[in-house]
């Protein structure tokens, strides 16, 4: 399983790596989500540091819908199904190399976006731990969600529509508690509650998707 | 020489639609055997049931000694499947894509040129983005893929399209040189000529059945789309 994990994560990384799809559009647009919130809340710049972190992790979410979208995508194109089918890799590794490479490129993202939100918004990072912590686990359990999710939508005629429909709800208390956990962290929580708590529900979060992908891949794939 | 296809009355369901709807068919190891039949004959469904990857929902299927009523996963890491679709990352190389296949299938990079080397693709072939070739050089990089998997079971679903006269020479050669190695083949083709050909016998699809045919092709060919339909399956081994 683990092999077949790092060859199916190391194929996902290089097709980004190629197709620069992640670089030229995802990144840009994550950015103008960051941009265009702080045109709507300029007047405000107290407010801006105050929703940094509600703000992140929305543009967080934002920008990996499309991800899962494009990875999903990628395994869509003609006779991929059918040969990721017969290749014998056992589905627990390509869904463990999936949302590898997915939790990979939205971390890297999540920088991006963090410097993004120093710059624009004038957040003055603290807590690093915290910080760190709370991006791990967020972008393992969003990762694990959106390739099942992604997996789920792939089969349908309107999965480019269906799947921000599943995953948002289902990631909800990913974004919330991510929220809470920076907020905690940055000092601008209206209502202060230890960070380890949120951070502590985040990796519970990961667990649970991690542990439902592993268990229902394969049937996933064989519905594509 | 062992069994490796039998099916008897098979049914295999697309949605509600009967795609076979009780075909039989026994292949022996080490045949090449073509199948025929007009557009919608079913073709395309047998070749995917005998890869694992349509459930044959009623009758006996047996590939490879794998039950595929019972399981057909574990079968399906023996099976080259070449379909309509080429199989490959548009975004990345040639060579990427092979090796990537390979060694999903637990090959090396060994299999990787001596495939790559038998369908004629060169250092610059190898080099470019699957999704910049021609229809003709991705069938020979998709063919490449499969040999580089080994299958014990090819099965090939119009291997002859959007090849040049040189490239359909070259997978008669594959299905030949697989076949002396102990594999097994089914095609499926319109070209029939140069399938009847290369294969030891035909049997003919229509309306999701096997009807009765010849044992060697003569009056197959030109009969295939106007077969009758029968009204029982009819075995044709």
């Amino acid at each position: 399983m683990w092999r077949d994990a790092l060859l199916v994560g190391a194929k996902d990384l290089r097709v980004e790596a190629r197709s620069r799809v992640a670089t030229n559009q995802v990144a840009p647009f994550a950015v103008l989500v960051l941009v265009l919130f702080a045109f709507a809340l300029d007047p405000d710049r107290g407010m801006l540091q105050r929703a940094a972190a509600g703000l992140f992790w929305v543009a967080v979410l934002f920008s990996a819908v499309l991800t899962v979208q494009r990875s999903q995508a990628v395994e869509g194109a003609d006779g991929i199904g059918d040969a990721l089918r017969l290749s014998g890799l056992d589905p627990a590794g390509i869904f463990l190399g999936k949302a590898g490479a997915l939790a990979v490129e939205l971390f890297a993202l999540e920088l991006v976006l963090g410097a993004g939100v120093i710059v624009l918004y004038g957040v003055d990072p603290a807590g690093y731990p915290t910080l760190v912590a709370t991006a791990a686990a967020a972008t393992l359990a969003l990762a694990a969600a959106g390739t099942i999710y992604g997996a789920l939508a792939s089969g349908s005629r309107v999965q480019e529509t269906l799947l921000p429909l599943l995953l948002l709800p289902a990631v909800a208390p990913v974004l919330i508690a991510a929220t809470r956990a920076w907020e905690a962290a940055l000092g601008t929580a209206v209502a202060v509650t230890a960070a380890a708590d949120w951070v502590s529900l985040l990796g519970v979060l990961a667990v649970v998707y991690v542990a439902f992908g592993v268990a229902a891949f394969g049937p996933l794939m064989e519905e594509r | 020489m062992g069994v490796a296809v039998n099916l008897r009355s098979a049914v295999c369901l697309l949605g509600r639609f009967p795609a076979l709807a009780g075909v039989d068919l026994v292949v022996a190891s080490g045949e090449i055997v073509l199948v025929q039949g007009a557009n919608g004959a079913g073709k395309t469904t047998l070749l995917r049931a005998l890869a694992g990857l349509v459930p044959v929902v009623e009758g006996e299927a047996e590939v490879l000694g794998h039950d595929l009523r019972r399981d057909r996963r574990s079968l399906r890491c023996h099976v080259g499947l070449l379909g309509h679709g080429p199989g490959l990352y548009d975004d990345l190389s040639v060579a990427d894509n092979l090796r990537f296949w390979a060694r999903a299938a637990g090959g090396d990079g060994d299999d990787v040129t001596r495939a790559a080397a038998r369908m004629g693709l060169d250092g610059r072939l190898l080099e470019a983005a699957a999704g910049r070739l021609s229809t003709g050089q991705r069938r020979r990089a998709a063919l490449a893929a499969l040999v580089a998997r080994k299958p014990r079971l090819w099965l090939l679903d119009e291997p002859h399209a959007g090849l040049d006269a040189a490239g359909r020479d070259v997978v008669d050669g594959l299905v030949r040189e697989a076949v002396d190695g102990g594999a097994t083949v089914v095609l499926a083709s319109h070209e029939l000529e140069r399938a009847r050909a290369l294969a030891d016998r035909s049997v003919v699809l229509a309306g999701g059945r096997t009807v009765a045919g010849p044992a060697d092709h003569a009056g197959i060919a030109d009969a295939a789309p106007s077969v009758p339909e029968p009204t029982e399956p009819v075995h044709v081994a």
